[in-house]
């Protein structure tokens, strides 16, 4: 078996220059093939989906907004290591540490924390390469259907604690509902 | 008498005018939604149900958009191309006899604007003025991309038109007249003139998608090359017109394939049904057909716009010249020999 015509895929095919008869070089039958074939579609399922009425299935694993998480008794977890800035393949993660005050114990869990935490949603990809990287369970990439929304300023799509931290009540909750089961 | 005819005719032309208007307008939204369709999409569908309120909104679109004039030397120039476009449009619809008559308050009427002797030669002589639209726009755009366009065009219309032309002289050998009005008269019930000259129907066919700058011979306006082509400097309701005159044509060519070639107004039982319902409702049911094949027609157009790709610029000059007019050629050859075999058998002494 020469090599030219050895196929792995079973699809190979052998370009053919040959001649086209009178009736080939016609397109007649050629262009009533294709009529045929473009009529077929006016009767194929369509695939649009009417957006605001339909809404697309999310996909099981799907990464949607961070969050900062709390723990238990409503602490930040996080403490400032960096780890998801260096992780970050967009860069898209600046942080600011401090250390923990005395009297701050009950706002953060360990010693030292993040004063300021920024995501910049312009350059996040939303790849999750930062909760993987996180140490402490501090960031996760939730499953909220609510996009980043579209603003006029770059300076609004600069995401800092304010936005990214777990709301204290809905830490709360999870902690009650954790005690219960 | 003079005073009933002029409000008889001045009615009839409206009537026709605005269903002109009407088929063009909503001809914009079936070629969306045929696009749609045929790509598994499913088109435009908020404005109004199922979309039919969108060539409104398409039009107050159009209407409400900036003005814009590019830098030109030609500015009056610039304003009479759309406008001629968009008339020679509208003319050709003056001659087509829409149905045959209606019986109505003891007068017969005929259901056309005017019925003159050279109807046919009439539409060929409007169609080639249009051709002066695209002209004048595309070179009052004082831009490259719309000379080009402008020019291929031309040129372009201007060699079909031939095609054309002698395609129709084998038809016309048959009917034996101009008149578009007597040539569907003498095509009653399936008697269609496509079933005795189909290689005219097919020459004409063809050159009718090249007057009418569809795909795939949309050369002047590709995309592609070419940006928008002659109306690449347009905007607002001079865009809208060429668009709307593209429309108005397509609809036209439309019905003189379908008065033509299929018949016109006729269906088989036509005759019967003016003994038994009358002469109205067998018109009615006429111009319901004639309409049907217009209909058919555009779709057929939008049809092979998503089958067939756009033509090289020399394969369509090719296509023109050295193939359509020497089989139209041969054809009137055929036709004539078919008429006269029994002179031609008397002659040669059979």
């Amino acid at each position: 078996m020469s090599i030219e015509t050895i196929s792995l895929s079973g699809r190979k095919k052998v370009v053919s220059n040959k001649e086209m008869t009178f009736f080939e070089r016609m397109y007649l039958i050629a262009i009533v093939k294709g009529l045929m074939i473009t009529i077929k579609h006016l009767f194929t399922r369509k695939v649009t989906i009417q957006y605001p009425e339909q809404v697309r299935e999310m996909s099981p694993v799907y990464r949607g907004q961070h969050q900062l998480k709390r723990d238990e008794q409503g602490r930040e977890n996080c403490t400032a290591c960096g780890l998801c800035a260096l992780s970050c393949p967009a860069e898209a993660i600046t942080m600011k540490a401090e250390e923990r005050k005395p009297d701050e114990k009950h706002l953060y869990r360990e010693e030292k924390y993040a004063s300021i935490y920024e995501i910049n949603m312009l350059r996040c990809i939303f790849c999750g390469l930062c909760e993987e990287a996180c140490p402490k369970d501090a960031i996760y990439l939730t499953t909220s259907k609510v996009l980043v929304p579209s603003s006029y300023e770059r300076e609004d799509f600069i995401f800092g604690k304010d936005r990214l931290v777990m709301p204290l009540d809905i830490a709360m909750q999870n902690a009650q509902l954790k005690n219960a089961n | 008498m003079d005073s009933t005819i002029i409000i008889e005719k001045s009615i009839i032309i409206l009537v026709v005018f605005a269903i002109t208007m009407l088929m063009a307008m909503y001809s914009t939204l079936a070629e969306r939604k045929v696009a749609a369709w045929l790509q598994d999409r499913i088109g435009p569908n908020r404005a109004g149900k199922g979309g039919l309120l969108q060539p409104l909104a398409d039009g107050l679109k159009l209407f409400s958009k900036e003005e814009f004039e590019p830098d030109t030397p030609n500015r009056f120039l610039f304003f009479v191309g759309p406008a001629v476009a968009m008339s020679t449009a509208l003319m050709t619809s003056a001659v087509i006899p829409w149905g045959d008559r209606f019986h109505l308050f003891g007068r017969d009427i005929i259901l056309q604007a005017t019925d003159i002797d050279v109807a046919l030669l009439y539409v060929f002589g409007v169609i080639s003025v249009g051709v002066y639209g695209i002209m004048i726009g595309g070179w009052a755009s004082n831009n490259k991309f719309s000379l080009i366009g402008a020019i291929r065009a031309a040129s372009q219309m201007v060699s079909y038109e031939v095609a054309m032309g002698l395609s129709i002289i084998a038809l016309l050998m048959m009917t034996g007249t101009l008149s578009l009005r007597e040539i569907s008269a003498q095509q009653p019930g399936m008697h269609w003139n496509v079933f005795y000259q189909p290689l005219s129907f097919l020459i004409f066919l063809i050159c009718a998608f090249a007057e009418t700058n569809r795909t795939p011979f949309d050369l002047a306006e590709c995309e592609t090359e070419l940006i928008g082509g002659y109306h690449t400097e347009y905007s607002s309701m001079k865009m809208g017109f060429y668009l709307f005159a593209e429309y108005a044509n397509m609809f036209i060519s439309a019905t003189i394939l379908a008065v033509l070639f299929f018949g016109a107004y006729n269906y088989p039982g036509m005759a019967w049904a003016v003994e038994n319902w009358g002469v109205n409702i067998a018109n009615v049911i006429g111009i319901a057909v004639l309409f049907a094949k217009i209909c058919f027609f555009i779709f057929f157009y939008m049809w092979v716009r998503w089958t067939i790709p756009r033509f090289r610029y020399d394969q369509l000059m090719h296509l023109g010249w050295r193939i359509l007019i020497p089989l139209s050629i041969i054809n009137i050859i055929i036709t004539g020999i078919v008429i006269l075999r029994a002179e031609i058998a008397v002659y040669l002494g059979f």
